[in-house]
């Protein structure tokens, strides 16, 4: 067996507009999915995303590029012949079945005798926790029990790698967490590779084992959660992942890894960095708002003076806008560990926004 | 007057029903009576009905055995009837299995084209409702007649080096019924493609079905509908059609139409020509009946 699941090897993907004009959809794409990851590819609408998956499936076939499946090739290949199964964003269960023809539809088409057949559905219904639902329309079911349905139908073929495109998209926001943690559950019970497609970028943080971000059919960053989150290599991913403050500066001089940076007239800040930067260079200082301190005194790290602009007490958190004396906004996010600590500062209050030297993060791009 | 006209409900009701209850009273049930009548009554010398009238059950019984007129001779067949019956039935099948075999293909195609496109080419589909049925049919027969456009087409690429006999046989009626109704077909079935979620033609290649039998097991079901609307609607006119057999086959070709047809005109028999009809509407009604009791709820309800 091949070292990874789905292999895409710089993948175009082209579309004539209605204009007359050429779209690339997916521009030169390269990434690679290892056996049993649960894999999911974040973007906005429009990011070539479900373009991506819907060529790993086999509903789409590259402009260029190749495609492969376990080391197998499988760019030119038709959808019905890839060891692959995918849950569709509106489920796209076949209404004139039952619940047990749609489950068994796969199995059908493989040939499989009906007894064997009506034993392994109902072991798929189990497996989502939908027994004896077997005589049901689709029709009948609420979107929870047809997304569960949708995915036991994949999940019956074994198939290499499942592909989900917005699975949880049609949920509320309440089934949606539930349905998020029994995915993962499911995935790592069954073993095998989930391509996910999402644009909620959460969702993605919360399921994946690594995480692709595109922006306007290119992978911008491929990584861990953790590694997305917190060591985002360009401004778009730290912007679209979780939320950031940015604040322009100035390099002014680096001592090994120490990197000292003007932000105007708010002061200098020590920023811990690998890179190597020139003098004057400009860069964008992203660091995010629950990594901020808001202190009355001096504290180790990073002091700089600012002025609160509002405060906002959301239950979980409280969270502060504070602006330096160069004119930049900040957010702060502060854990609400005693009741009563959101009154402590006050709207119009001079206060220091602390934080420590390896939080921040220098981005050029 | 007025406030209780607006308060009650049942009047209004009856008002704005009566207008068309009335008019299929009149126009339609009544005149279905009179056939009634008439097809158990004598002949009258001069065509309609004997006054008074004389009752008699003949007119049937000669439909079912042609020998019993009294204008049969020694070598008469008893089931000229019955065959000429059967010979409709044949043609109308045929024909809306062409309807139906072109027509799903077709309806197909527009319904994947962008908005736009799709109503010109829907409107290009009903163009010909727009033209005089007589004078397409007409303009049918000019080119498929000997002399006429296609045969002279074909001998000028050489293809072939007499004319085809395209005319006047049954083949040519088939054309004419053919070409008549396949918009009939066209209509409910693009309505039923129309709102088919292709994504579940995708659906069912994901898990394995080869193009025709995603086909097969997803999308006909699905659209059956729109396909049994097409049948129930070319198949009951054309089993009774009679202008187009009637200029297509140059008269040689007798359908149920034309033999009633020709009862109200030159043979002047009301009475046979009324047994005909209703036997023949009997017969369209048990399909039709036998359909609905075979179909679903949802068939029924896409018609």
């Amino acid at each position: 067996m091949a070292e990874f699941a789905v292999e895409m090897q710089d993948v175009l993907k082209q579309f004539i507009t209605p204009e007359g004009g050429i779209l690339s959809a997916v521009n030169h794409v390269t990434m690679q999915i290892k056996d049993g990851e649960f894999f999911s590819l974040l973007g906005p609408s429009g990011c070539g995303k479900t373009t991506s998956l819907r060529m790993i499936a086999g509903f789409e076939l590259p402009t260029d590029g190749k495609i492969f499946i376990h080391g197998k090739e499988m760019s030119q290949v038709p959808a019905f012949q890839r060891p692959v199964n995918t849950v569709f964003q509106q489920y796209a269960l076949f209404p004139h079945m039952t619940v047990e023809q749609n489950i068994g539809f796969g199995l059908e088409m493989k040939g499989v005798s009906r007894s064997e057949r009506s034993k392994r559905v109902s072991e798929a219904l189990e497996m989502v926790r939908l027994p004896g639902m077997e005589m049901r329309r689709p029709k009948q079911l609420s979107g929870g029990q047809q997304q569960r349905i949708a995915l036991a139908r994949a999940l019956i073929n074994k198939p290499e790698v499942l592909l989900l495109d917005e699975p949880l998209g049609a949920l509320d926001l309440k089934l949606r967490k539930e349905m998020q943690l029994e995915l993962k559950t499911l995935q790592r019970e069954v073993g095998i590779t989930f391509i996910y497609v999402t644009h909620d970028q959460e969702e993605a943080l919360t399921m994946s084992d690594r995480i692709a971000v595109m922006s306007k059919g290119v992978v911008l960053q491929i990584g861990k959660p953790e590694e997305i989150y917190e060591r985002p290599a360009s401004k778009y991913v730290a912007d679209f992942i979780g939320e950031t403050n940015f604040i322009d500066g100035v390099v002014k001089g680096q001592n090994g890894s120490t990197v000292e940076v003007e932000l105007n007239d708010t002061g200098i800040i020590c920023v811990e960095s690998s890179r190597t930067f020139t003098n004057d260079q400009q860069v964008s200082v992203a660091v995010r708002p629950e990594k901020l301190r808001l202190n009355s005194e001096i504290k180790d790290g990073n002091n700089l003076k600012g002025r609160v602009e509002d405060v906002i007490y959301i239950g979980t958190d409280t969270h502060y806008g504070v602006r330096f004396a160069g004119g930049q906004k900040v957010r702060i996010r502060e854990q609400n560990i005693m009741q009563g600590h959101h009154e402590i500062v006050q709207i119009g209050d001079d206060v220091l926004v602390s934080f420590t030297y390896v939080s921040p993060r220098i981005l050029t791009e | 007057m007025l406030k209780f006209f607006r308060r009650n409900k049942g009047l209004q009701l009856f008002s704005l029903i009566s207008p068309g209850a009335l008019w299929i009273l009149l126009f339609f049930n009544l005149p279905l009576l009179i056939v009634l009548f008439i097809s158990f009554v004598e002949r009258g010398r001069a065509g309609s009905i004997k006054i008074p009238p004389v009752y008699t059950i003949e007119n049937y019984r000669q439909l079912f055995n042609a020998c019993a007129s009294q204008f049969a001779g020694p070598e008469c067949d008893p089931f000229l009837y019955i065959g000429i019956f059967g010979h409709s039935m044949r043609i109308a099948l045929v024909v809306t299995f062409w309807c139906i075999i072109l027509g799903y293909p077709l309806a197909y195609f527009i319904s994947k084209q962008r908005p736009i496109w799709r109503d010109a080419l829907m409107i290009l589909v009903i163009i010909p409702f727009w033209t005089n049925f007589l004078v397409r049919t007409y303009a049918l027969k000019q080119v498929l007649a000997t002399e006429g456009l296609l045969n002279s087409f074909l001998m000028g690429l050489h293809l072939i080096n007499q004319p085809l006999d395209l005319l006047f046989n049954e083949f040519a009626v088939n054309v004419g019924l053919i070409y008549g109704y396949l918009p009939f077909a066209v209509l409910p079935m693009y309505a039923s493609i129309e709102k088919f979620d292709h994504s579940l033609m995708e659906a069912a290649a994901d898990l394995g079905a080869s193009p025709r039998r995603a086909f097969l097991r997803v999308m006909l079901p699905m659209t059956l509908p729109g396909v049994i609307a097409a049948l129930v609607l070319v198949f009951v006119p054309v089993v009774g059609a009679f202008i187009t057999p009637d200029i297509m086959g140059g008269g040689k070709i007798e359908m149920i139409g034309t033999l009633i047809n020709r009862q109200f005109g030159v043979s002047r028999n009301w009475p046979f020509g009324s047994s005909m009809s209703l036997v023949l509407m009997l017969m369209v009604l048990i399909g039709v009946v036998a359909y609905f009791r075979s179909s679903s709820e949802e068939t029924r309800r896409a018609m």
